[in-house]
């Protein structure tokens, strides 16, 4: 008996405190050091970025006070109409346009033809997956050789190469990026839709072909509709890969050239904030392109969950 | 699809995705570049001296230690903090934890390039982290993909097994340690594989923060040499090329390795959510 009262106090005490914390208050402490990550390098700068965009905010040396004026939408203003930002911005929708459909299409072929029985599947995963982990620096060196004026892209097209050759000019040069991108993420959207055909049903294809649909028409009816969460992925990760362009346009193009025709927002970011030293108009850039992005994921999911 | 159609496609595929390593690697063994279809397939000619002459302009060893210790760090802290708070969103109930959760999702669709600048400001004027290996680790120390594979694979395991380790009296930390990893080892080995690709390959993040050529990454290093130099050496693509052999060999030879850990299933647990 004694055992008992003993326990109670503690119990209730337990049960109060429970209601506090939750009933492992020890997830609190596992979790903190991530939770103060997240504040330190995520919800503070976001913040940070909105009060610059806000204001004039400029370089000083550490420690010293430094008078920064309330400036109102000033940066917002000078940013919408700067034309080398709007430049990059259409960038990224020429990007899109390119990226988005190639990916999908590419992408649900090829994971179609994996699906099932195949030999030589290790070497395909390794081949397909290569460029995916190796650093976009290393893969930008290889493409600067093969697409440059002698280079053997040229070599093999002879009188067909195009004059100016594909990285100084200004039409081809932000398509090359594109693909380049393509190529270099295809494997993961493989291995996303790959693992999307392993949900579709298949007595959803049975069903279809008792219907007397063809093979193309199974496809169409049943696959596509079926792969569509993957779908979604693509649209989403292609949207932040775009929004998030700089190490392709600041190599493989020579920081956006020709003239800017490949300029990415986050190149003119860094060329207006850290080398021209004008953090509020870089920042008011950073803070459009999130609301960009949030809003394309959000619209993206509104579509996708509607049917 | 038709068999025949059917392997055509992927190994023609194939053929497109390893032409660039392949011709990478061969191009930067080649005493003078030869850019004809027939020079990617050369007879002779072989040679080290692009790899000797971009260790000339480049430190090679010193730019693999940094990445190394870049790469290192960021593993540390993911796998340390990462893996206990992938395991309090999947096995513990307490306050905050569905806010957490959703913060986490969103922190997925923020590209981190967007909050550069105001991070330039914080890690290099104000705490002045320039050229240090905390600043260009802090930014990347946890990877949040990782802690969401973390949660879904912790999520997987069946509650009896925590709940029967509880009654035994084992401890969380026990229980995570001695229990839950140990079922899901394989799966926190593509986890890790994920995390290594970030800091190894990335560029601008390190090319901000290091302007001194001993504390850059081999990414920085390389990339510097690509827009400064390169036009001005002997064969420069060779060097270029030489130089990008090293950066890619690491993350390769990691991936080769552990392949066959990074199955569909394993992030297709990640995509069904």
């Amino acid at each position: 008996m004694t055992e008992t009262v003993d326990r109670t106090r503690p119990a209730r005490s337990r049960s109060r405190l429970a209601a506090l914390l939750g009933r492992q208050p020890l997830g609190i402490v596992f979790s903190a050091p991530y939770a103060v990550f997240l504040v330190v390098v995520f919800a503070y700068p976001l913040g940070l970025a909105v009060w610059m965009s806000f204001h004039d905010y400029f370089f000083a040396a550490p420690g010293v006070e430094v008078e920064r004026p309330f400036v109102g939408l000033e940066n917002y203003q000078a940013v919408l109409g700067d034309p080398d930002v709007r430049e990059s911005f259409l960038n990224v929708v020429e990007f899109l346009l390119i990226n988005v459909p190639l990916t999908v299409v590419l992408a649900l072929v090829l994971a179609a033809a994996l699906n099932g029985a195949i030999r030589g599947r290790t070497f395909l995963r390794i081949a397909y997956f290569a460029p995916y982990v190796t650093a976009s620096v290393a893969l930008v060196a290889v493409w600067l050789f093969l697409f440059s004026q002698g280079g053997m892209v040229n070599q093999a097209l002879g009188p067909l190469a195009p004059d100016p050759s594909w990285l100084v000019n200004s039409t081809l040069a932000m398509p090359v990026i594109a693909v380049f991108v393509t190529w270099k993420q295809l494997g993961l959207f493989v291995l996303f839709y790959l693992a999307a055909l392993q949900n579709v049903p298949k007595e959803l294809y049975e069903s279809a072909a008792s219907d007397g649909a063809g093979r193309i028409k199974a496809f169409w009816h049943v696959t596509v509709p079926g792969v569509r969460p993957a779908t979604t992925l693509v649209l989403i990760l292609a949207t932040i890969t775009g929004a998030n362009l700089f190490t392709e346009p600041y190599l493989l193009t020579n920081g956006g050239g020709p003239n800017g025709a490949s300029s990415s927002p986050v190149l003119v970011m860094y060329q207006k904030g850290i080398e021209q030293g004008n953090p509020d108009t870089a920042s008011a850039i950073g803070v459009i392109l999130v609301i960009g992005v949030l809003l394309i994921a959000l619209v993206t999911r509104k579509v996708v969950e509607r049917d | 699809m038709n068999r025949f159609l059917r392997y055509l496609v992927l190994f023609g595929g194939a053929l497109l995705f390893v032409f660039p390593f392949y011709y990478m690697l061969i191009s930067s063994l080649q005493e003078e570049p030869d850019t004809t279809l027939k020079g990617a397939f050369p007879t002779g000619g072989f040679t080290l001296d692009n790899y000797t002459a971009i260790d000339e302009r480049v430190d090679l060893l010193q730019s693999l230690v940094n990445s190394g210790i870049f790469t290192g760090g960021v593993l540390l802290g993911t796998v340390v903090f990462g893996v206990l708070a992938g395991y309090a969103l999947a096995r513990l109930h307490y306050r905050g934890r569905g806010t957490l959760f959703a913060v986490m999702l969103l922190v997925q669709t923020i590209p981190f390039q967007l909050l550069i600048i105001p991070i330039y400001v914080m890690i290099v004027r104000t705490y002045g982290l320039a050229d240090s290996y905390l600043g260009m680790i802090v930014p990347f120390a946890i990877n949040s993909t990782a802690v969401f594979l973390f949660r879904q694979f912790f999520l997987q395991l069946p509650e009896e097994l925590f709940a029967a380790a509880r009654l035994d009296g084992a401890s969380e930390l026990r229980i995570l340690w001695s229990v839950a990893l140990p079922l899901v080892r394989p799966a926190v080995l593509t986890a890790i594989l994920l995390t290594f690709i970030g800091p190894w390959n990335e560029f601008l993040w390190p090319f901000l923060v290091t302007k001194d050529a001993d504390m850059q990454p081999l990414a920085v290093s390389l990339a510097n040499y690509i827009s400064n130099v390169a036009g001005r050496a002997a064969n420069p693509y060779g060097a270029i090329l030489a130089g990008a052999v090293v950066l890619s060999v690491p993350a390769v030879a990691l991936f080769v390795a552990f392949q066959k850990h990074f199955t569909d299933s394993d992030l297709g647990s990640g995509v069904k959510g």
